[in-house]
């Protein structure tokens, strides 16, 4: 479960003054869904997620996510996350199975119990054949599985993607979205960002319009339809943004 | 649990760490060669270049040798001298180092000094190349052999008076040694040592320091990780220790490579001359060690900390090796002027960083343990590593250095 309540980030920028990436962003997340947060680039999606993921501090405002303060229980928010992105790396000297490792070890977990989840995830995503090759051999597909793997090791209920399929090709984007999927069916909390409108039509229960910091509209493709009076996503975008612009 | 947290972003970060080949060259390969490549090819260089000089022989030029017809046959025959035709242009020659030197007689030199007239106006000149090794050695022979030639004028003068030459020399002075050889070598190689390992320290700390904070930048992963259960400090204490690990072990490996060198050393060089058999003689006792290596520890916290913080700020590898380089530099001058000679710990120089640790070292391993000041720089020096410590931790708590656009 993810609720922000006037979520805000102001960064301030000696050329540009100050930016409001993200401005008074109020929205709910629940188990079992995917929200998808729909927006250009430079839109405020990434800060978004990097805010909910306790990257950075919010200016003002907050989120509770999983239960948790994102202000004031920043670790416990961590805890209970799995965050992937395409700049979340993987450390290249450190094997498949070494990386997973040291996050279930940072997440609290040790020992057989470690040892039997990872058996778990690698055979699960197919990652047994390189578990034992070091990241920066293995190819971009290898890497995302690695990386999906790193996110389910600490079991975590909410599952926070940016942008998870851009400059993915088709066979890597599918393990993506099939992840994605798989999440939901487990009653896991998603939110992900895309620009990509073929992407939240397929695969959001909630889609948010944000633009410029703000959420414009929020709701399923259904009633996002309904409030336009249009059919095709893109076009509802397009209103949505070029309204206000 | 932060303690196993920090526990497992150590050792992770140390795994991580050895697995690349620039640190593991600068935190083990250099500190290991340095030392035995500094001190037995420097030594044996500088052995070989002095005696190279000495057996060479010089070639001297006289110019007016037919006023000193009996010194020029003395000069000709001397072991190691070369003398060759005098020729108009014997200072473009020395500067050109074909000559070392040239001899200058006055008109009328032998015969003068033979009437024993009054003879004080004579002036034998001698042209070299100051500062040049060889031409330092001609002319050092050269002044020998007329200094020799005048004493036997003034023997014979004497006797002509029926004067004995003891009056020259109402009493004798001699020089004796009463410091120990490793007191004696201390201070000829005494203020190297600390300067190269301070400098050892810096550079094992460097490539670490990098990598961990500029290059996951650069590489992608800072997201990944601020993203996981971990707490900041924890993280920026995990680096902190691995960082300073890397330092601290280029220290002890430089220590134990200078130890095994200077023991093995006259096993394996043949040192000819005096001054290579001191520099040898320079053993070190294992307090003296292990006093030095005390010392360095606050500097190499010192170090590990600023190098973090400052590497953090940079946003790839490049950028973070040029906001180093500064900090290289700063290092080096204060280290470079304990190696001067002359300079001495002063109550004033206790407090400035790095040349402090570089001086009481020296002392240190020349023997002399003043125990106040001793304690005074530890002192000092941890409280410039506290100080940087606190600017490490800080500047990891700031999304503005963290995430720099």
């Amino acid at each position: 479960m993810i609720i922000t309540e006037n979520l805000t980030k102001i960064f301030r920028d000696k050329k540009r003054g100050e930016v409001r990436a993200v401005d008074g962003i109020d929205f709910q997340c629940f188990p079992g869904q995917i929200y998808g947060l729909l927006g250009a680039n430079g839109a405020g999606k990434t800060t978004t997620l990097r805010l909910l993921a306790t990257i950075l501090q919010p200016t003002s405002g907050t989120a509770r996510v999983a239960g948790y303060d994102l202000n004031t229980q920043p670790e416990m928010v961590r805890r209970n996350i799995g965050f992937l992105s395409t700049a979340t790396a993987l450390y290249g000297r450190l094997t498949a199975r070494e990386t997973v490792e040291y996050f279930g070890r940072l997440g609290g977990q040790n020992g057989s119990a470690l040892a039997e989840r990872i058996e778990e995830i690698f055979d699960l995503l197919g990652i047994q054949e390189f578990a034992s090759r070091r990241c920066d051999k293995l190819s971009t597909g290898m890497k995302q599985k690695v990386s999906i793997a790193r996110t389910l090791v600490n079991d975590p209920d909410v599952m926070i993607l940016d942008e998870p399929t851009v400059g993915l090709d088709v066979m890597t984007s599918r393990t993506i979205v099939r992840f994605i999927k798989d999440c939901r069916s487990r009653g896991k909390t998603v939110i992900l960002s895309t620009h990509v409108m073929s992407e939240a039509e397929k695969l959001c229960d909630t889609i948010g319009i944000i633009h410029a910091g703000k959420l414009l509209a929020e709701g399923s493709l259904e009633e996002l339809r309904g409030k336009t009076g249009l059919d095709d996503l893109e076009e509802i975008f397009i209103r949505t943004v070029g309204l206000t612009e | 649990m932060k303690l196993q947290q920090i526990g497992i972003v150590y050792r992770k970060e140390l795994r991580d760490t050895l697995r690349d080949r620039r640190t593991l060259i600068s935190m083990v390969v250099v500190p290991i060669l340095l030392m035995p490549i500094l001190i037995f090819g420097m030594a044996t260089i500088t052995i070989r270049l002095v005696e190279k000089a000495r057996s060479e022989g010089s070639s001297v030029m006289l110019l007016g040798s037919e006023h000193a017809p009996e010194l020029a046959v003395e000069i000709e025959n001397h072991e190691g001298i070369t003398v060759i035709p005098p020729a108009e242009d014997f200072v473009r020659r020395i500067e050109n180092k074909d000559l070392r030197v040239a001899v200058e007689f006055p008109p009328g030199f032998e015969s003068r000094l033979e009437t024993g007239t009054d003879s004080s106006d004579l002036e034998v000149k001698i042209y070299h190349y100051e500062g040049e090794l060889r031409s330092t050695f001609a002319l050092r022979t050269m002044q020998s052999i007329l200094r020799n030639y005048r004493d036997r004028v003034v023997e014979k003068r004497l006797k002509d008076r029926h004067l004995s030459t003891e009056i020259l020399q109402p009493f004798q002075t001699v020089a004796s040694n009463v410091a120990s050889p490793e007191k004696v070598g201390g201070q000829l190689t005494g203020g190297l040592i600390p300067y190269l390992i301070i400098m050892l320290c810096l550079t094992g700390a460097m490539y670490p320091a990098i990598d961990l904070t500029a290059g996951e930048k650069e590489r992608g992963t800072i997201e990944t990780i601020l993203a996981s259960p971990v707490s900041r400090g924890a993280l920026a204490t995990g680096k902190f220790l691995t960082v300073l690990t890397a330092s601290v072990s280029t220290a002890v490996l430089s220590l134990l490579s200078l130890g095994v060198t200077l023991r093995l050393a006259p096993l394996f060089v043949e040192i000819g001359s005096q001054k290579g058999k001191q520099l040898f003689q320079f053993a070190m006792s294992f307090s003296g060690v292990v006093a030095v290596f005390a010392m360095i520890i606050p500097l190499a916290v010192m170090f590990s900390a600023a190098l973090l913080a400052i590497a953090l700020l940079a946003k790839s590898y490049k950028e973070a090796q040029s906001y180093i380089s500064p900090l290289m530099i700063l290092v080096m001058l204060p280290s470079l002027v304990s190696i001067l000679p002359g300079i001495e710990l002063s109550r004033l120089l206790v407090w400035i960083p790095v040349l402090n640790v570089s001086l009481v070292s020296k002392d240190i391993l020349s023997g002399t343990f003043q125990w106040d000041r001793i304690a005074l720089i530890f002192l000092s020096s941890s409280v410039y590593a506290a100080g940087a410590l606190w600017v490490a931790a800080r500047a990891f708590q700031r999304e503005s250095v963290l995430f720099r656009t």
